[in-house]
């Protein structure tokens, strides 16, 4: 027990030294990026006062060195202080606590998705694999398209297949407008807003895990320890579950937790796509306002799920494989 | 329960064959289904907004993605019909003295701010003495100029007294530009960080109800609105949809019953405005006059060169432009000013394609155009605008120039225009009626600031220029008025500061099953207060 906590305490301090280092890199690379949010937002308001524009940027802290800033915003965010949009009229914290929601839900019902049907797609392509039948060809190559299709474009055709030919599914948002809905309905509404987006995430990633199930079944197939299975009369169902998958589940997990990171940007043009209200356009919007407060607010908690989903695939991948510890 | 004209989201392929079932029933019975002939009543207007605002106060902020949304709140003293001509709107009426130095505005009788506050003299007087001379730098610098006092001479009376003659006085105080704050809410208090600005409270035909960021803005129907059975709509919802391909498809599913210009890539526009139901129009911007123009940096060589300048504006060959690039959404320019407007000189000598006639001019300027490269500066404006860019670099090669087009986002296309950090690049222009209010500011030397892209960051600089807009501005509209115009216009035609490329055309689609909905200079951005949906007779 005190090796485990030794160890997750090693991970978790890691875990904060990679997200002071990537909120310092974000908050330079942001700031090298030409283009002055004071100045934008002036040109909004239709003015060319320059007393205004100095104002902004004082309010802002823009006139501060850069270093000043970037200890100022440091100390902050080590008091969960993410400041104030200035181009939103809103704190940080407000605005994600808006969106984050919205991302979650899609993140995590694309993962789902794309986790459970490819390693079951990548089993079942395994097994055909062995019976050399047409079934794992059908499955690796169906999963080559989706992988090399890009994500906006799919997206695209599936709103134009299934929203604007079929009318099966609605083409925008997260929910209906002004609906009064309960229960089932509401759950409904939210399903059917949520399936398109979700597909469209899924489906890349849908495609590696059918690859990596597939081969890391096949390779478990080959081990002699599935050979002593058989051959001490255990069913085939059995091995599979009881063996074979409990050991080629280690790359599918770690390679889940690298997923989770990716999904963060590819969420970023499906939300456009299909106008879902969540982080990824937020970050979009932010970006293209130079809203620097915003933008290194959102930074820091995708930096923190990111970091904490790792942690957690490297504990599951401990419990899947007791050989895995701190030390070797 | 307000009807919605959006569809549900019906859940299965049953659904699909009912629809189309539908469909072809109802096709089948449209030459003899009644329709409603008088306005009808009820029903949700589902609109795009894009971008999303950054404020519901556009007398703050001049995107025009604020004013398509805050204005069905807010509302100023008049507005334009679309031969520019001012319509009342909380200015009942007004007399203007013979000298021009009085202006009397009556207000209209029995209006209320949406929390129940009266509206009244004071609010005007306070929107024009305090939030816009504090908000507004180019109003405040106007009325520094011309305004004597503005003062209240009963409870809905306000009279503007001028130091001299202000032709485009009334130009200024339309409801696009300038709506009246509600004084109540916003004396005392830092105006641009007002939370009012997120939630108006105006006196127009809609209240504000709910604003979800990145999803929605839903405005409702105001029982008390001052224009008795106005207005015909329940509820309006401003959907945030951020790609235009989805908006296309929205727009398609009827999700959305209107697309202003922009909404959908100009390369969709035949394809959507041959959909059923669906149509187009150009009506509704007479106001703005848009006008693309290539800016160019005057301020080293070659373009520093009005032979240079000329032979570049040559080169282009517009048409092509307007109908390859554009796919027709838009008119050649032919001068300075909109030709839809009374201020362009409809002699001005033209700049029509002609290559030979552009390498002449490079060769009469006696400058080695290739010796250095220019930068194209290109924003984010859209994919007709990226290939305009690359025309413009293709169609300048001939004439020996090195052009590289360098591309950018919105933000960094901003500063380093705003920095004069360019060579050429293209931006465009709204009107606004009267050239001096707007259009100025690109030519005028005391523009040469470095704050924003839309003055004159190309560093013009003529004295005589200078005398003619200030000029124009004293005199009273009239043939004087028209003739210092028209001077104004042929100088500028001659030392072409900036090439003014095109008229946009700002086609408008829309389901047929909205009506009234452009009816004036700035239609889209009014109240909707005569908007309905006609729907079938039951």
């Amino acid at each position: 027990m005190i090796a485990f906590f030794g160890y997750l305490g090693g991970r978790l301090g890691r875990g904060l030294a990679v997200i002071v280092g990537v909120l310092v890199l974000s908050f330079l690379l942001v700031r090298l990026a030409p283009g002055d949010p004071a100045m934008l937002m002036a040109g909004e308001a239709g003015t060319d006062d320059v007393q205004y524009v100095a104002k902004l940027r004082h309010d802002m802290g823009l006139d501060q060195p850069l270093a000043q800033q970037l200890l100022t915003w440091l100390g902050q965010a080590a008091r969960l202080d993410l400041g104030y949009s200035y181009r939103n009229q809103a704190s940080v914290w407000s605005l994600i606590a808006e969106r984050l929601p919205a991302t979650l839900l899609l993140m995590g019902s694309g993962f789902v998705l794309s986790s459970l049907i490819g390693v079951a797609m990548g089993v079942l392509a395994a097994r055909s694999q062995r019976r050399r039948g047409y079934l794992d060809r059908l499955i690796s190559h169906t999963a080559l398209v989706l992988y090399a299709m890009p994500s906006f474009w799919l997206a695209l055709l599936l709103i134009l297949l299934f929203s604007v030919l079929l009318d099966w599914l609605p083409a925008f948002g997260m929910a209906s407008v002004d609906t009064d809905l309960h229960g089932w309905a509401l759950f409904h509404d939210y399903a059917s807003h949520l399936l398109l987006p979700a597909l469209s995430l899924s489906f890349m990633f849908l495609a590696l895990y059918v690859q990596l199930t597939r081969s890391a079944v096949l390779e478990a197939m080959g081990q002699e320890y599935v050979r002593t299975a058989t051959a001490k009369g255990l069913k085939p169902a059995r091995i599979l579950y009881d063996h074979v998958l409990r050991n080629a589940f280690l790359p599918v997990v770690t390679f889940a937790g690298m997923q989770l990171g990716q999904l963060a940007s590819g969420m970023l043009l499906i939300e456009v796509v299909y106008a879902w209200p969540g982080i990824g356009r937020l970050l979009y919007d932010a970006l293209s306002q130079r809203d620097y407060p915003l933008l290194l607010g959102i930074f820091l908690v995708i930096s923190v799920l990111v970091v904490a989903l790792n942690i957690l695939t490297d504990l599951i991948c401990r419990w899947l494989d007791p050989r895995i510890s701190s030390g070797s | 329960m307000p009807t919605s004209f959006s569809r549900p989201a019906p859940s299965g392929w049953r659904k699909s064959v009912r629809a189309l079932s539908a469909a072809l029933l109802a096709s089948a019975c449209l030459s003899i289904t009644p329709v409603w002939a008088d306005p009808q009543a009820g029903g949700v207007l589902n609109l795009v907004s894009q971008p999303e605002p950054p404020s519901l106060m556009h007398g703050l902020v001049t995107h025009v993605s604020s004013q398509y949304v805050s204005g069905k709140v807010l509302q100023g003293l008049l507005t334009f019909d679309t031969d520019l001509k001012p319509q009342p709107v909380l200015a009942r009426s007004w007399t203007i003295a013979p000298d021009g130095l009085t202006y009397t505005f009556d207000l209209q009788e029995g209006v209320r701010w949406h929390d129940g506050q009266p509206f009244t003299a004071d609010d005007v007087l306070f929107s024009f003495k305090q939030f816009y001379p504090q908000t507004d730098t180019r109003l405040a610098g106007i009325f520094n100029e011309f305004i004597a006092s503005i003062d209240k001479t009963g409870p809905l009376q306000v009279v503007f007294h001028l130091k001299k003659p202000f032709a485009p006085l009334l130009s200024s105080l339309g409801s696009g530009l300038h709506p009246i704050a509600p004084k109540h809410l916003y004396e005392g208090t830092d105006f641009r960080s007002n939370p009012y600005n997120l939630k108006p409270v105006g006196t127009g035909p809609f209240v504000f109800k709910e604003w979800k960021r990145g999803s929605y803005i839903k405005l409702v129907k105001n029982p008390d609105y001052w224009k008795k059975g106005l207005p015909y709509l329940d509820e309006i919802v401003f959907h945030v949809l951020p790609d235009a391909t989805s908006r296309a498809a929205a727009f398609e599913r009827n999700d959305v019953q209107v697309l202003r210009s922009g909404d959908a890539d100009y390369a969709d526009l035949s394809r959507l405005s041959a959909l059923p139901g669906v149509a187009s129009s150009d009506k509704g911007y007479e106001l703005y006059a848009g006008l693309a123009f290539l800016q160019m940096n005057l301020r080293k060589p070659p373009l520093d060169n009005v032979k240079v300048r000329q032979a570049i504006l040559y080169a282009l060959n517009r048409p092509f432009i307007v109908d390859n690039i554009f796919f027709g959404a838009g008119k050649v320019a032919q001068g300075t000013f909109s030709s839809s407007t009374p201020f362009h000189d409809p002699q001005l000598r033209q700049y029509n394609y002609d290559i030979a006639k552009a390498k002449a001019l490079i060769a009469e300027s006696g400058v080695d155009v290739g010796k250095t490269h220019i930068r194209l500066l290109n924003g984010e404006k859209g994919g007709a605008w990226e290939r305009l860019a690359e025309y413009t670099k293709q169609s300048l090669q001939p004439l020996g120039f090195k052009v590289d087009v360098v591309t950018s986002d919105a933000a960094t296309w901003f500063q380093r225009v705003s920095n004069w950090d360019f060579d050429l690049t293209y931006n465009f222009v709204f009107q606004i009626g009267d050239p001096y209010l707007v259009t100025s500011y690109l030519y005028r030397s005391d523009n040469i600031v470095k704050t924003t892209p839309f003055n004159n960051v190309g560093g013009y600089n003529s004295p005589q220029v200078d005398a003619l807009w200030n000029k124009v501005a004293d005199v009273a509209p009239g043939p004087e008025r028209t003739r210092l115009y028209s001077e104004l216009e042929n100088r500028l035609n001659d030392d072409l500061p900036l090439a003014p490329i095109f008229e946009m055309r700002f086609p408008t689609l829309y389901h047929s099953q909205v009506k009234n909905l452009l009816q004036t200079a700035t239609s889209l951005n009014e109240s909707y207060d005569s908007v309905y949906l006609e729907r079938s007779a039951p």
